[in-house]
């Protein structure tokens, strides 16, 4: 099928971008990657009167350093994420769990910044987004706030971003030297996450002595396992300390049943794949 | 309407497209390249790859005004002189489909992950190819095919994917 009609703009500032977000109003819709957009467009699960395309906005692409931070751009493509030095040596597990996400042809166009303003609750950004305690830049008419990640994501598909603004970029702390992983459990190739754990680890001298982890599809937002996190720290990295610590990474979740897996198989899952995941980091 | 002007397998087109037509629409119903072919409704199949600025896209999931100003090579821009382009030729030597449906976005997904990765193993095969669905083969001889050609495209056998690309030909447009 092919999406309704709508009208197209291709602003080339972010102040443009919001002044055609301001007139457009609630029908008003951006484009970014479109990997998400575009399929509910053409299945007409949502008909916007105008499209704001991001893609002729070079100040919203690109991945720099800051300070203590790494500063990713709303824009960056997916593809570009996998291959930055930067990210790679600072960041990794961003860079790690984007490597999961769908195919080559969707990478090549989906945005770090789109799959993030998406939420979807399956999708494989939002938890090492969480666990990382990544800053999200909103810009709107009066300028830039930044937001947590811990207030960043609302409820499935919905975020702290309001109606007439939009994310510009994304702010990683640098986790120079910790090891990365994402653990991504689904049945088919280009399937989405029906459970998947994010784990980035400090180890020192064999010692774990600090740890981030959070949880994909667990909820209808990303979940962090802090109970794991805090009866890893001090432990060694053997595989039976993380295999009991890893037995606490259900706590406080509320995941779906679906098609895919009930609630308790989604519990033995975010355990199982923890596990993996730390092991896996820390190693 | 939107004017968009793009390069399509070597030759520039400028048309008045609606602004929510499709890319692979575009090539089909406008300048006439059938070679692309549409296989879902949900950006799943990969049959309708083509090229964007070098780089691999479903063109069922991007809009045609997002060509605008881009180079697109599709299926159709592929031989030269009447040779088949060497990944076309591994599909045809190894036998690597059957209904055919799936082939045109095989082998432009194929022809980008070798730009990539020249000499690929079979699980680097079967990750790059990982978007495009095959209802027929049981991709065996598709991932054969894959590595024939990057045994053939290896420096000095043929021309390379990367090379071929750039080069201008006629295309099949209207
Ligand atoms: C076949 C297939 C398989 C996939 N598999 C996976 C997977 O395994 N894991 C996964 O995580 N994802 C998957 N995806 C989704 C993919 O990651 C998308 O790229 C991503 O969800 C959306 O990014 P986008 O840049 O394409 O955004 P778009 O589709 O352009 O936009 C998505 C939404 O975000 C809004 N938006 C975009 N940018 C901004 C901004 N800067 N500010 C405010 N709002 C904005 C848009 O208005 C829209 O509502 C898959 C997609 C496909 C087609
Ligand atoms: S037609 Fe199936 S992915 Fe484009
Ligand atoms: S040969 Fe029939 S779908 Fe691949």
């Amino acid at each position: 099928m092919i999406p309704a009609q709508f009208d197209y703009v291709r602003p080339t500032t972010v102040e443009e971008a919001l002044q055609a977000l301001r007139d457009g109003g609630d029908d008003a819709k951006l484009l970014a990657g479109g990997q998400s957009l575009l399929p509910v467009l053409r299945l007409r699960m949502a008909d916007p009167s105008l499209i704001i395309d991001l893609g002729g906005i070079p100040e919203l692409r690109g991945v720099r350093e800051d300070g203590n931070e790494v500063v990713v751009g709303a824009m960056t493509s997916h593809h570009d994420v996998t291959r930055d030095d930067i990210l790679r040596q600072h960041v990794a597990l961003i860079q790690e769990a984007t490597k999961t996400v769908a195919d080559p042809q969707v990478r090549h166009r989906g945005t770090l910044g789109g799959a993030l303003a998406h939420a979807d609750p399956a999708g494989d950004l939002a938890a090492p987004a969480l666990a990382l305690e990544a800053k999200f830049v909103i810009a709107g008419a009066d300028g830039t706030r930044t937001v947590a990640a811990a207030d960043f994501f609302e409820d499935y598909f919905s975020t702290a971003i309001g109606e007439a603004e939009l994310l510009t970029e994304i702010r990683f702390p640098k986790y120079t030297g910790w090891g990365a992983r994402y653990e991504k459990f689904n049945r088919v190739a280009q399937a989405w996450s029906i459970v998947a754990v994010a784990a980035t680890i400090k180890v020192d001298g064999g010692t774990i002595s600090d740890a981030r982890i959070g949880l994909t599809n667990m909820a209808g937002v990303p979940v962090r396992a802090t109970a794991v996190e805090s009866a890893l720290v001090g432990q060694s990295a053997t595989e039976d300390n993380v295999r009991k610590a890893a037995q606490a990474a259900a706590e406080g979740t509320s995941p779906t049943a679906d098609a895919d897996a009930g609630t308790d198989y989604r519990e033995h899952l975010a355990r199982v794949l923890t596990g993996r995941a730390v092991l896996a980091a820390a190693g | 309407m939107a004017r968009i002007r793009t390069t399509v397998d070597g030759l520039v087109y400028e048309d008045d497209v609606e602004p929510r037509m499709l890319l692979v629409q575009y090539l089909r119903e406008r300048l006439g390249k059938t070679g692309t072919v549409i296989g879902c409704d949900t950006s799943n199949c990969g049959a309708c790859t083509v090229h964007l600025d070098g780089m691999s896209v479903k063109s069922c999931s991007v809009l045609a005004v997002q060509a605008n100003g881009a180079e697109v090579l599709t299926i159709e821009g592929l031989e030269r002189d009447g040779q088949l382009h060497p990944v076309q030729q591994a599909f045809h030597d190894n036998h690597a489909l059957q209904c055919g449906y799936c082939t045109p976005g095989m082998i432009m997904q194929s022809i980008d992950l070798l730009g990539d990765n020249p000499d690929p193993t079979e699980h680097e095969v079967r990750e790059g190819i990982e978007g495009n669905l095959c209802r027929c083969t049981g991709y065996q001889n598709i991932v054969r095919a894959v590595q024939d050609a990057a045994s053939k495209m290896k420096p000095g056998a043929a021309p390379t994917a990367e090379a071929g690309a750039k080069q201008t030909v006629a295309g099949g447009g209207a």
